[in-house]
Order: C-alpha cells, then sequence, then structure tokens
C-alpha cells in the first residue's frame, strides 16, 4: 500500500534520477518539502540544481519552464494551490501550449505543471478550485487528474515523459488515502479506464470523483449495477471508451466537482450524443451549484458532489424514469 | 521629460556632426562592423518591403515595423555566439534577422507562405527559429521575458547566454518585475535588453512610467544596468558585450536600457499623429543607419567597401523579397497539423 502523496513524491524522485533533464521547482518545494509535504526530501537527494525553491512568482515560474523546457530541459513545476493558476495563464496559454504548432514543429515542450485543487478542505472559493476547466479548450495542452496513489504515480511519470506540456491536477483531499502500489511504470496519457464494471449505469468522473462514484456504486449495488470510467484527463478526452460503456448501460452520469457551465461534463455528455444517441436512455449531469465555492463546512458539504450526492442522484433518478 | 533619464532628450541629444566628433580614433574597423552595418541596411529593406508588401495585401492581418531600432538586435547578437539564445517580440523581424534567420524564410512567414521560416502556421508576431537560437517572439507584451528567462535556466548548463528583446511597454508588466527579481536569485545567465523607443502603442512612455527611468529600476533588483544609446551601433555592442561576459563567466544577469525610435508607427494602421513632428525630425537626423555609415568611414573604411556592403543588402533583399512571393500557399488538403507532439 502507498499513500497517494508517497506516490507523487516517488514518481518525481525516479524521473529526476532517470533523466538528468528533468528539473523540479516551486513555491516551498525544495528545503521545506511542499506546504502538502508531498515533496520532502527530494532537494536533500537531487541538491539544488536539480530541485529548488522560487520566490512567490507563478508567471515567472510557468514562463521559465517554458523557456527551459524548449531549450532542452523537462521542468515539473509546482503551482501551489490550483486557483493560483490564473496568474501564469499567459505563459502556459499563450507560449506553452502554441509552441509546437506555430512553430512548425521545430521542437516540444516538455514540462508538467503540478498543483493541488478540489474542495472539501475548508480552504474557501479560492483556494478549492478545480482549474482543468479553465484550460480545456486549449489546444496542445494536456491535463491529467489522477484518483489513486497507483494513478497518481504512473500517469505523473508518463507526464514527465511526455513531449507536451501537461496540467497535473492532484486533489488536496487525496494525499493521505493509501491505496494497491502501481502495477505499471506509467500509464500512457489520454486514455481512461473502467474502475469498476456495471450494467445499468455509467458513471463518468475524475480525480476525488472517481472514489466517490466507486463508494456510491458500493451503496447502490443490488438495486443498480455501476459501471464507474476514470477519465484520467480531460485532454485528450477519450470518449471511445465512455462510448463502449454506455452502449452496454445505456445511461449516463457525469460527475463533476465544478460548476456545469463551461464544465467538462458537458463536453462529455455532448460527445456522447453525437456519436452514440442510439445508445442512450439517459444522461446527465451532477455538478455543484453556479456559485462560488463555500468556507462553511455546512455549506461546503453541501455544495460537493459527495458520495451521498451520487446515490441521491442516482435513485431519483431511476425511480423519476421508472414512474 | 522631468524627472526621466534619457540619452538624448529625445533626439535633442548628439546631432550627426556631434555624433561624428565623438567618435574614436581607433583602426580601420574590422569586417564585423563591416557586416552589422549590411545586417542593419537588411533589416531597414525589410521592413520597407513589408510595409510595401502590406499595402498590395501580401502581408496579412496586422504587422509592427522596427525601421529605426537596427543598431539594438545587431548591437546585441554582436555580443552574442550564434548558439546562445534569444527571444524577441511582436516587433521582431530585426530580432530574427540580427539572430541569423533566412530574410527569404522571414519574408515568406510575413506573406503566409508554406516556405515560411514557420510554414505560415506563425505569421509576423509570433516567429520562431531554433536553429539559430530564437527561441521565439511573443505577440503579448512581456512574454519574450518569461521565455528567455527560461531559456537562461538551461543555458546555465551550457555555457551560454539567454537574451530578452522588449519595448518599454513591458517594463510594467508583471514578466517584466517576476523575471528580473526571478533571474537575480536564481543567478541566471540572463541579458534584459530594453528597446526604449518612448512610445508603448499610442502612449508616451513618461505618460505611464513611475519613476520614468527604467535602467533605475535593476538597482532595486541588486541586478547591473546601463542607458545606451541604441542609435549607436559601437555603445550597443559595448554594452551587450559587459553584459554577456558577466552573465556567461559570473551569472550575473543585466538590464540594458537602449534608447531608440521607430521611424513608422505602432503597427499597419498607425500614422504615429501623437509624435510631435520636431520630435521625429530630431530622431530620423540620429537614423542609427546614417550614424553607422558615416562612423565607418571615419574609422577607415573605404567608400567602396561601404557602396560593396549595401549594394549587398539590396541585393539579398530583393532576393528574399523574390523567393518569399514565389512560394506556396500551404494547402488545406494536404496540411498534416497535429495538436500534440508524439
Amino acid at each position: 500500500m502507498i499513500e497517494f502523496r508517497d506516490a507523487i513524491r516517488d514518481a518525481l524522485a525516479e524521473e529526476i534520477e532517470r533523466d538528468p533533464a528533468v528539473v523540479f521547482f516551486g513555491e516551498d518545494v525544495a528545503a521545506p518539502g511542499g506546504v502538502f509535504a508531498v515533496t520532502k526530501g527530494l532537494h536533500e537527494r537531487f541538491g539544488d540544481e536539480r530541485v529548488f525553491d522560487t520566490p512567490i512568482s507563478e508567471l515567472a515560474l510557468a514562463s521559465a519552464a517554458y523557456g527551459a523546457a524548449v531549450t532542452g530541459l523537462r521542468p515539473v513545476i509546482e503551482i501551489m494551490f490550483g486557483d493560483f493558476m490564473a496568474l501564469p495563464m499567459d505563459s502556459l496559454v499563450n507560449q506553452a501550449s502554441k509552441f509546437w504548432y506555430i512553430s512548425n514543429e521545430q521542437g516540444t515542450v516538455p514540462l508538467v505543471v503540478r498543483g493541488a485543487v478540489g474542495g472539501g478542505g475548508r480552504f474557501g472559493a479560492i483556494h478549492s478550485q478545480m482549474h482543468g476547466t479553465w484550460f480545456q479548450g486549449i489546444p496542445g495542452l494536456k491535463i491529467v487528474a489522477p484518483s489513486s496513489p497507483a494513478e497518481a504515480k504512473g500517469l505523473l511519470k508518463a507526464s514527465i515523459r511526455d513531449d507536451n506540456p501537461v496540467l497535473f491536477l492532484e486533489h488536496k483531499r487525496l494525499y493521505s488515502v493509501k491505496g494497491p502500489d502501481p502495477e505499471e511504470e506509467v500509464i500512457p496519457l489520454g486514455r481512461a479506464r473502467v474502475a469498476r464494471a456495471g450494467r445499468d449505469l455509467t458513471i463518468v468522473a475524475i480525480s476525488k470523483g472517481v472514489p466517490d462514484a466507486l463508494a456510491a456504486a458500493d451503496e447502490l449495488a443490488g438495486d443498480v449495477d455501476v459501471e464507474v470510467i476514470d477519465l484520467r484527463t480531460l485532454r485528450p478526452l477519450d470518449v471511445a471508451t465512455v462510448l463502449e460503456s454506455v452502449a452496454k448501460t445505456n445511461r449516463l452520469l457525469a460527475v463533476e466537482e465544478g460548476p456545469r457551465t463551461g464544465g467538462w461534463a458537458a463536453g462529455v455528455l455532448g460527445a456522447v450524443a453525437q456519436e452514440g444517441l442510439h445508445d442512450l436512455d439517459d444522461a446527465w449531469i451532477l455538478a455543484t451549484d453556479e456559485t462560488p465555492i463555500p468556507y462553511s463546512p455546512t455549506l461546503e458539504d453541501a455544495f460537493m458532489p459527495s458520495t451521498d450526492a451520487i446515490v441521491g442522484a442516482v435513485r431519483s433518478r431511476l425511480s423519476a424514469a421508472a414512474a | 521629460m522631468e524627472g526621466s533619464r534619457v540619452t538624448s532628450d529625445i533626439g535633442a541629444g548628439p546631432s550627426v556632426e556631434a555624433a561624428r566628433a565623438a567618435m574614436p580614433a581607433e583602426g580601420p574597423p574590422d569586417r564585423r562592423w563591416l557586416d552589422a552595418y549590411g545586417r542593419m541596411l537588411l533589416i531597414r529593406h525589410f521592413e520597407n518591403e513589408m510595409q510595401r508588401l502590406f499595402l498590395k495585401g501580401e502581408v496579412h492581418g496586422t504587422t509592427h515595423l522596427a525601421a529605426g531600432q537596427e543598431a539594438v538586435p545587431v548591437g546585441v547578437c554582436l555580443a552574442l555566439e550564434p548558439d546562445d539564445y534569444l527571444a524577441g517580440t511582436y516587433r521582431g523581424h530585426g530580432h530574427a534577422l540580427a539572430k541569423g534567420t533566412d530574410p527569404a524564410a522571414l519574408a515568406a512567414e510575413m506573406l503566409g507562405r508554406a516556405n515560411g521560416v514557420c510554414g505560415g502556421r506563425a505569421g509576423s508576431m509570433n516567429i520562431v527559429d531554433l536553429e539559430h537560437g530564437l527561441v521565439g517572439c511573443y505577440g503579448i507584451v512581456g512574454g519574450s521575458i518569461g521565455a528567455a528567462t527560461g531559456a537562461a535556466l538551461t543555458a546555465k548548463r551550457q555555457g551560454r547566454v539567454a537574451v530578452a528583446m522588449f519595448g518599454d511597454g513591458a517594463t510594467n508588466q508583471a514578466y517584466f518585475h517576476e523575471c528580473m527579481n526571478f533571474a537575480v536569485v536564481h543567478e541566471l545567465p540572463a541579458i534584459f535588453v530594453c528597446e526604449n523607443n518612448f512610445y508603448g502603442e499610442f502612449t508616451p512612455m513618461q505618460k505611464v512610467t513611475g519613476g520614468r527611468d527604467i535602467a533605475a529600476r535593476a538597482a532595486a533588483y541588486g541586478m547591473d544596468s546601463a542607458l545606451v544609446d541604441g542609435n549607436d551601433l559601437w555603445a550597443v555592442e559595448e554594452a551587450a558585450r559587459a553584459a554577456v561576459g558577466r552573465a556567461r563567466a559570473e551569472h550575473r544577469p543585466t538590464l540594458l536600457e537602449c534608447q531608440t525610435y521607430r521611424h513608422y508607427g505602432h503597427s499597419k494602421s498607425d500614422p504615429a499623429t501623437y509624435r510631435p513632428k520636431e520630435e521625429v525630425e530630431r530622431w530620423l537626423a540620429r537614423d542609427p543607419l546614417t550614424l553607422t555609415r558615416e562612423r565607418l568611414l571615419a574609422l577607415g573604411a573605404s567608400e567602396d567597401d561601404v557602396e560593396a556592403v549595401e549594394r549587398e543588402a539590396r541585393t539579398t533583399m530583393d532576393r528574399a523579397a523574390e523567393a518569399a512571393l514565389a512560394g506556396p500557399y500551404p494547402d488545406p488538403a494536404t496540411e498534416r497539423a497535429t495538436e500534440f507532439a508524439p
């Protein structure tokens, strides 16, 4: 068994060890070991040249990573909270994600931006967001959101070896989760996985939504046989795996931690409708309210698409359909 | 103007005569100065040709011309090795040509042709030419500063340096302040070259720049800086050589404020009526091409040598434009773009 944060750290350590071009930097990541204690020991082991602390300058961080990547390094940076991704956006959107195409494929941009995301930690509206959808409309940028320790390790190693810019979203509420050790060295980016097989309903999710959906599936077992699809990446989006599942279950629920408007779940439903409408009896989205994320525990708990919320949504939808 | 530090009171300083009088009595200039003059002329011809082709509808969208500013990139690149890195701006044709980009490939890119340096995918504002160390030209003000700062991380391992070219407008961007600090604390071999042409688009620099002194901003970051007459090729080269030396040997970054002036407006549709006529005339009298030519002659170059360089620059540009115009447009039917690198 391995903890999610240790899986991330091991992936970083193994890739820094494996490839001299890999460097890792960010705010409080080296000497302090990261605010979520994810990167402890890396600086001691690899030294200043490979692992270093930076000023609180997210734009400089991201653009330094970009400029280093196009000249031959493979930087991994940490943007402490995903919410801070609004600051380095120009470098990621207008520089890193465009370079391969507009340079006419003269060079690649192998960089990874790690960031802690998600609600449920009482961090309030501006330390709890999922920034994946802010970037989902940008060609050239990969977006990865792992759901378990083994997934985190294999996907992060793949992200570091990838020749494209990758946003890597680590859910804060997963850091202390323990899970089975990885079976695979790397997990290819862009392929969803069937996290649980079922016949009656497909639930698609990413990140912490996957264990929440798996727990909901356990509760629903006996009444509804749920298949859970872990998308793993929002871009590229593996629609084929979802279509294959829906062909079997004929029902689709997308669970998104974030507002429905502009979210990834609507994109999944759209793609499934376009390609597989004939397979669909029902399709809907469980998302958050269209407000910022609240602070107070009672409000935040009610806001999140939790296991209870998923179970409730499935029961009421299926009973309404049966009525 | 009160409170701002300028090499010449926006052009009121050294006249052509004064500049000539100030020329040191050195030996005859070596070949590289003649070549540098040729490169400056090529940039001027290139910009004039792009203006002409724009008016004919061959250059699309918009374009930002650097005529008048040639001495800055050419002087800086004289101090670089070919494999050093440089990031330019959307007024970047001169940056690319100074760094070594083939003028025909650059011209073809302006025209959106398949034989462009980026296959027609980039256009005037976004040139990349990695083969010549040009890590990109950036359409967002200040973007070049970030790119060069990152390139300096790699350069530090390689014994190379990285140069950011940017305008006075960029010195109020987060990129400038964050990256200046980042480069100092991480001891990066970076040279930050501000081409201060005194106007951020249509607005005078002095109106929107606190302290009105760009070079002085370096001191707050513990960075070396110099205020340079950006129309004087020799002054730019000297300052750049010192900065490159510090960067390469000691990993100490430098801010160079090179004061210069653009002959055209900000972009294709801008007649630049916001600039006082008298100011424009003062700067035109200090055209870097005129200053360079006169200095070469004063330093002992022969009229024949200078004219040979001038003929070659003209011929190179004519051939480049011809080759660019002869190139095909990319064919959407055969375009094989991929979203991601494999």
